[in-house]
Parts: C-alpha cells; sequence; structure tokens
C-alpha cells in the first residue's frame, strides 16, 4: 500500500464528494416531487393517466441508469428540434443530464414507495379530515402525504443511498465527481487499490452520514406516536 | 429502419449478439452471487467472530459503494491482482492480462454476492425454530436438518428477494461497457456512434432491456407460486 499516494488524492477525491452531493440533493428534489404526482395519477382513477404512469414506472425500473443517462445526453441531442428549443439550454449541459436522468429514476422507484405509503393511509383518518371538512387538498397535504412519507420513511433511507451510488454514473458523461476522479487517478498512477480504498471511504461516510440523517428523521416523526402509544 | 436489419447492412445480429453477452455475464454473475450468498449468509448465522466480522465487512463494501468504482478497481486491478496470485505459485510471471468477460462477471458476481448473502441470511432466519428443534429431537443429524428441512423452506422465503437481486444483477451487466466488453450496451453505444442515430439505438437497448427484465420477472413470479403451493399464499393465489 502506497500510504501517501492515500494521503495526497484524498482532499482530491474530497472536492468530487462536492459535486456528488450536489448531484444527488438535486435528483432527489425533483424526483420527489415527480414521484407524489406519478404516486397519485397511479392511485387516480382514470384508466388512461394510471396506465400512462405505470408506463413510466415500468420503463424506468426495467433499463439500466447508465443507459437512461445516455439517451438523455447523447440521444436527444440528436434532434435538431431539441438543439433548437428552450430545453437544450438545460441539456446541452452533462451536469443538468445527469440530474434529469438521476431525478426520473428515482421518481419511479419513490413513486412505488408512496403508492404503498398512501394506500396504507388508515381509512378511519381520511374519514376524519372529511368529517372536518377538509377539502381535497388538504386532506392530501395535511393528513394523506405527511402519514404515507413517514410510512416510507425507512425504505426512502435505501432509496437515498441508491442515488448516492448511482451518481457515480454521472462521471461517464465527464462529470468529475468522486468516481470521476478516481478513475483519473487510477488511470495516472496505476495503484488501483488505493485509490479504492479512499474513494469507497467517503462513499461509506456519505451513506453512514444519510443513515444517521434517516434515523433521526424518523425519530421526529415517530415522536407523537410513541406519546399515544405511551399515554395508551 | 434499416439500421436495425440482421446481416451487413444493419446492427440488428451485432445486437443480438450482444444480448446474449449480457445474459451469459448475467447468468454467471448470478451464479457466483448464489454460491457467494449461501456462503455468507452461513458465515453471518453460524460462523465464528473473525469469519462473521469478515461477512459483515464484504457485505457493507460491496452494498456501499458504487458498483462502477467497483468495476473501476476490478478493471484496473486483474493484471495486477492475477499476477501476485500466480507469482505465489511460479517464479516470474510477465505481464498478465484477465478477459473483460472475467473481470465483469467476477465484479458483478461480488456485487450480486453481497445482496444474495442478505436475502440468505434473512431467509434462514424466517424459518421457525420449532421446526429445527423437531428435526433435532427426531433425531436428524445437522447436514439432514439442512438439507430436509431448513433449505427448502429458507429458498421459498429468499425467491422474491433473489428476484430483485436477480433484476440488479442485469442491469449492473451495463456498466461493465467500460472495461470494453462488447454486451448490449457498449453494442448500442458503438452502434450509436458510428450511425449518428444515438436515439434509436439507445432506444432500441431499452427495449430488449425491457423484454429480459419483464420476461425473467415473469419467470420469477411462477416459481414463486410453484415454490408457494401447498401453502397459503400459494393457494390464495
Amino acid at each position: 500500500m502506497k500510504f501517501t499516494l492515500m494521503w495526497e488524492s484524498l482532499p482530491t477525491l474530497l472536492s468530487g464528494a462536492v459535486l456528488t452531493v450536489q448531484l444527488v440533493a438535486l435528483a432527489l428534489v425533483i424526483g420527489f416531487g415527480l414521484a407524489v404526482v406519478i404516486a397519485l395519477a397511479r392511485l387516480g382513477s382514470n384508466p388512461l393517466i394510471s396506465g400512462a404512469a405505470r408506463f413510466y414506472i415500468f420503463v424506468f425500473r426495467g433499463t439500466p441508469l447508465l443507459l437512461q443517462i445516455f439517451l438523455i445526453y447523447y440521444g436527444l441531442a440528436q434532434f435538431e428540434w431539441v438543439r433548437e428549443s428552450i430545453f437544450w439550454l438545460v441539456l446541452k449541459e452533462a451536469y443538468w443530464a445527469a440530474i434529469i436522468a438521476l431525478a426520473l429514476n428515482t421518481a419511479a422507484y419513490t413513486a412505488e414507495l408512496m403508492r404503498g405509503g398512501i394506500s396504507g393511509v388508515p381509512k378511519g383518518q381520511v374519514e376524519a379530515a372529511l368529517a372536518c371538512g377538509m377539502g381535497r387538498i388538504t386532506r392530501y397535504r395535511r393528513i394523506i402525504l405527511p402519514t404515507a412519507f413517514r410510512q416510507i420513511l425507512p425504505a426512502y433511507g435505501n432509496e437515498i443511498i441508491l442515488m448516492v451510488k448511482a451518481s457515480s454514473l454521472a462521471s461517464t458523461i465527464t462529470l468529475m465527481e468522486i468516481t470521476g476522479i478516481a478513475e483519473r487517478i487510477i488511470a495516472r498512477t496505476f495503484s488501483p487499490l488505493e485509490v479504492f480504498a479512499v474513494a469507497g471511504a467517503i462513499y461509506l461516510a456519505i451513506n453512514f452520514a444519510v443513515t444517521l440523517g434517516v434515523e433521526g428523521l424518523e425519530r421526529r416523526y415517530n415522536k407523537g406516536l410513541r406519546l399515544a402509544s405511551a399515554a395508551r | 429502419m434499416d439500421l436495425l436489419a440482421f446481416g451487413d447492412t444493419g446492427w440488428g445480429d451485432e445486437l443480438g449478439r450482444a444480448m446474449l453477452m449480457t445474459l451469459a455475464v448475467a447468468l454467471t454473475a448470478m451464479a457466483l452471487g448464489l454460491v457467494i450468498g449461501a456462503l455468507g449468509a452461513t458465515a453471518k448465522l453460524a460462523g465464528a467472530w473473525p469469519v462473521r466480522l469478515a461477512a459483515r465487512l464484504y457485505t457493507t463494501i460491496f452494498r456501499g459503494i458504487p458498483e462502477l468504482l467497483i468495476i473501476y478497481l476490478f478493471f484496473f486491478g486483474s493484471s495486477g491482482g492475477a499476477k501476485w496470485v500466480l507469482e505465489l505459485f511460479f517464479d516470474s510471471v510477465g505481464y498478465v492480462e484477465v478477459d473483460a468477460f472475467i473481470i465483469g462477471a467476477l465484479a458483478v458476481g461480488l456485487i450480486s454476492g453481497s445482496y444474495s448473502t442478505e436475502i440468505f441470511r434473512g431467509a434462514a432466519i424466517a424459518v421457525p425454530r420449532g421446526q429445527v428443534e423437531a428435526g433435532m429431537a427426531a433425531g436428524m443429524s445437522r447436514g439432514l436438518i439442512l438439507r430436509r428441512i431448513l433449505a427448502p423452506q429458507a429458498l421459498r422465503f429468499a425467491l422474491p428477494g433473489l428476484g430483485n437481486v436477480w433484476q440488479l444483477t442485469l442491469k449492473d451487466t451495463s456498466l461493465i461497457m467500460v472495461t470494453g466488453l462488447v454486451e448490449l450496451m457498449r453494442q448500442s453505444y458503438v452502434a450509436a456512434g458510428s450511425s449518428r442515430e444515438p436515439f434509436l439505438f439507445y432506444i432500441a437497448a431499452a427495449a430488449i432491456y425491457l423484454g429480459l427484465t419483464s420476461v425473467s420477472g415473469a419467470g420469477f413470479r411462477r416459481a414463486e407460486r410453484w415454490a408457494g403451493r401447498g401453502t397459503q399464499q400459494g393457494a390464495g393465489q
């Protein structure tokens, strides 16, 4: 083991972690919003809309993410009307192409989680909301979505970790996040094990932080539940 | 559409061969993963503490670090690693080159195995303890209990999870395009580049991947029904 090389590559790899976290955070925010819409569409009564949502989930879960990234970054650029449209401002940037691909991908997985969460909201709670005279939007905003999110939180934590790992694919379209930098250092120094150890440790640290964060959130959201069962 | 034709004019036969390569890598990796998974689960459940620790380290690393980074480790490290192993047996070995198929199957297999380990472990725990005790009371040996009681039931519990691992493994094989192995992803990348029709070829590849994932998904659902026959879940369906 060349420890000096490991020590020297640490700051460079850490600087890539900034990009990794950015990609993941933006993709998660966009993807979660999309997931709620898709989950509601999937549960809705209109067969056309729920069929479209089902197809979306089927396609994005059934194909490799790398293919989705290439399709968005290289595939769409083929069309003149895409290059002339306003979307081109965003799609021509590898940064945004990667975020869009990651967001569309996580939306499909999260929509399935959300669907389970929404169907798992106790019927009595929805009826109570109706009895209070809440409108549809208030019902979703105050009762259904928060309860559903609390239920899917542990599974969503896994999805966040999968996204941290998935962001490494952004290196295939020239983005220099942790994996991209690691590959460059390995190709230059021919020390795969050393660089892998440092880059891998950074990923494990990020994922550990995610795990702790999600556990904290779970504790906070389940506080009411604990108090309720203690009072009983 | 001519571009997708079979024969010299189109990429149809190349894509077909690439699909077979994808399947070959995925099946090899899955098989390797199942062996590792069975060993890993045994290590976690019944091993001495250093073995348990090693198994835990393995699953933490291979499930927590990006697949692509692991593939880079094997891709760049395979030559040096193979040389090191060979020099344990022979005096001095020159430059060693490891076949891209082996690198890919090994890397994806180890990733697949880390997930299978957890699936098998969970499945073994799900077998009611009383049944194992009943086997002991009936005078069965450890091997017989494993073969007649533990393994058949654990396999049934493991099946849905293994179906997910298979889907992950199949999709992970796309990442070994970086090693130069001509599987489906690499072939469509090459075709996209030389024909300047990336959209067409990536959509074609997506359709092939969807075909593979949905056909094998249906196969796993059938297998689950078959394995669940005679149980309440099986009867309910």
